[in-house]
């Protein structure tokens, strides 16, 4: 006499397997991070401001090491350029061409628009890993500009970040994350990007165009489009030093 | 008659002494309180248009929804072609572009490094253009500390506490950090040309006054401004005058649907103005009000017992043949003579002690240490034709009601009964 495995137990060990077996938020987040950083980075980008008066385009260049150190250079329009950004850690500090002065930028100042753009310098300043700032819970799966997506809520676990939660949107085979809403402690939006071209850049998937909305701002937004990118280039110490945004 | 009744009034202090006293205070002080609130409505008035609002100022329509915030990327552009309209179809206002800003005064030290840094309320104004009325109205020469005027626009000037605090010396560079109209990051420096200690604590905390072109340059708004200011001649601000004015320049606007087309609002529309001159106006009323209700009271009450003390002579009156009427007219002559005099003297003095707050005037300024109106720390009463006639009419009206409604118990005395009373 044969003996029969009842279906339910195998919808049951099916579940159960899935379950172990489904990522969890963390590891997504470890993943988005292990796609985008890189020890060394240069980079060349274009940020197109739609305010309410038109259209102006800023230009720039970038150099990144590690998660703690970036200089960069605006190149364009005329009035920018030679304006240069050095952040050092927490500290950020800017240099103005035409007054040969370098100013701190601390307190209130680093909620202002950079450039006039929806970027603020927090966010400029927040380049550490999303995984060592947040801790991530998987709230579903959604599609998101024609891909799968894995929708994840952040919550702040250091007290340095600028935006309470996060709400992402990953590309479950890229690991690029490609919508975000970024809230404040009491829950009002803040923030919103979405990520309007991929590209797979030296075995990476990368944004190569980035609609930033500062939700509190009118206007269209600021499209971020990256001209060019090179990971792990040799970059000399002496270039994320203050003596470097008078040179 | 009157010689008559005026001789009486002399020689029987107990019937014009605490009346006429009465009456002297009474119109003392609503003389005193008229010019009191006079003054503080024109110093509120006078402050705010020179430092705010002007008599009536022009914005964009985008930047007078959010006036508050200073959103200088709402600012007003082609302000020249825009100023030479104004002046031409509205030759009775004096009209001058401003840019109100706000940011950091960075000052530093031999290096370039930051000394010192504080917040800063800034006001562009056209310091240096021959004929221009800002020095004017700032009262730049009564106004200067330390230093000289600006002389370029480069140069700027700084409250003098300010500067104190910041340890900044006249000639000194200060870095301006500020945002552009595009919405950039702004640094600018400037030379400290002079302080400035205006007596209004909302300017003295830490203001700038620069120059218009100098402050144009610094936030990239060439031939732009936040707001346009006009100013009536004679700098009496006129509210039914400038609401006419406000509305023939809207409507000329009114099929631009632009965001950017001009807009004109008058001193009173502007940030609740309005309401505060209306409430300014009404505890004004109310006070003049209560002190006639007060002094009407008290002198029914001084015209009751003047009745009851002259109980007996009034008898006499009536047994001889005199008239109720003839009395109670004659109570009301004498009353009438009584509130002339309290309030020629009431006037004087109210005058008197008005005319010293006018030239000296009172320090506030330890309550306004968080204010953010612009009103002079220095109140002063403000005497006007009216001051000279605001308590006679008070005056008179209080004895006359006083007068009027205690002498109606004359009517009520019975010829029949006199005899009877006056044996009692």
């Amino acid at each position: 006499m044969k003996r029969h495995i009842p279906v339910w137990v195998f919808v049951v060990l099916g579940s159960i397997l899935a379950g172990a077996l489904a990522p969890t938020g963390d590891w997504i987040l470890q993943k988005v991070d292990e796609n985008i950083g890189s020890d060394n980075k240069i980079s060349r980008s274009l940020m197109i401001i739609h305010g309410r008066r038109g259209s102006r385009s800023i230009e720039s260049r970038s150099w990144i090491q590690g998660d703690e150190k970036s200089f960069t250079e605006y190149l364009a329009p005329p009035r920018e350029a030679g304006t240069k950004m050095l952040k050092l850690g927490d500290q950020l500090w800017t240099y103005s061409p035409s007054t040969d002065r370098t100013i701190k930028i601390s307190g209130h100042m680093l909620r202002q628009s950079v450039m006039g753009s929806d970027l603020s310098y927090e966010d400029l300043m927040e380049d550490r890993r999303l995984s060592e700032l947040y801790a991530a819970k998987v709230a579903g799966e959604e599609e998101s500009a024609g891909r799968s997506c894995w929708v994840l809520e952040l919550t702040s676990k250091a007290d340095e970040t600028a935006y309470f939660s996060r709400k992402i949107w990953v590309d479950k085979e890229r690991f690029v994350v490609l919508r975000e809403d970024r809230f404040a402690k009491g829950g009002k939006l803040l923030k919103r990007t979405e990520v309007k071209d991929v590209q797979r850049i030296e075995g990476r998937w990368i944004p190569k165009k980035i609609v930033f909305k500062d939700m509190l701002k009118t206007g269209e937004g600021t499209e971020f489009v990256l001209e060019d990118v090179r990971f792990n280039a040799a970059i000399p110490d002496s270039v994320f030093s203050k003596a470097s945004l008078r040179r | 008659m009157i010689a008559f009744l005026f001789k009486g009034l002399m020689r029987d202090r107990s019937r014009s002494l605490f009346p006429i006293l009465t009456v002297l205070i009474g119109v003392t002080l609503t003389v005193f309180l008229y010019n009191w609130m006079n003054g503080a409505e024109f110093n509120f008035i006078d402050s705010s248009a020179r430092f705010s609002t002007g008599h009536v100022k022009v914005m964009s329509r985008a930047y007078s929804r959010e006036a508050d915030q200073v959103p200088n990327d709402l600012a007003l552009a082609g302000v020249g072609t825009l100023l030479d309209r104004l002046r031409k179809d509205y030759p009775d206002l004096i009209w001058t572009p401003r840019v109100r800003f706000g940011g950091l005064l960075d000052i530093p030290d031999a290096n370039g490094e930051t000394r010192a840094q504080g917040p800063v309320m800034g006001l562009a104004v056209d310091l240096l253009s021959a004929g221009s009325v800002e020095p004017g109205i700032f009262k730049l020469g009564e106004v200067l500390v330390r230093g000289r005027p600006p002389q370029g626009p480069g140069e700027i000037l700084i409250s003098d506490d300010f500067a104190r605090r910041l340890n900044v010396q006249p000639g000194d560079t200060a870095t301006l950090i500020s945002v552009t109209m595009a919405g950039s990051l702004a640094v600018a420096n400037f030379i400290v040309a002079g302080t400035i200690r205006f007596g209004v604590e909302a300017m003295d905390r830490g203001a700038m006054i620069a120059d218009l072109a100098g402050i144009q340059s610094a936030l990239d708004m060439e031939d732009a401004a936040g707001e346009i200011l006009g100013f009536f001649r004679d700098f009496v601000y006129r509210d039914r005058r400038a609401a006419d004015i406000a509305a023939r320049f809207n409507t000329a606007y009114q099929g631009d649907s632009d965001e950017f087309a001009p807009v004109m609002d008058t001193l009173a529309n502007q940030a609740g103005m309005g309401d505060l001159l209306a409430m300014m106006r009404m505890f004004s009323g109310l006070a003049l009000v209560i002190f006639i209700g007060v002094m009407s009271i008290v002198l029914w009450n001084a015209g009751l017992m003047g009745s009851l003390r002259r109980y007996g002579e009034i008898g006499v009156r009536l047994a001889m043949g005199e008239t109720r009427t003839h009395i109670y007219r004659s109570l009301i002559l004498e009353s009438l003579m009584i509130g002339a005099l309290g309030s020629v003297i009431g006037t004087a003095i109210g005058l008197a002690a008005s005319y010293y707050l006018q030239a000296h005037g009172l320090n506030i300024g330890f309550m306004m240490k968080n204010a953010s109106l612009f009103v002079s720390n220095v109140m002063r009463a403000k005497v006007s034709p009216a001051s000279y006639g605001v308590g006679f009419v008070p005056g008179l009206l209080a004895t006359f009601l006083g007068a009027s409604i205690s002498g109606l118990g004359i009517y009520r005395r019975r010829t029949s009964e006199l005899m009877k009373e006056l044996e009692a």
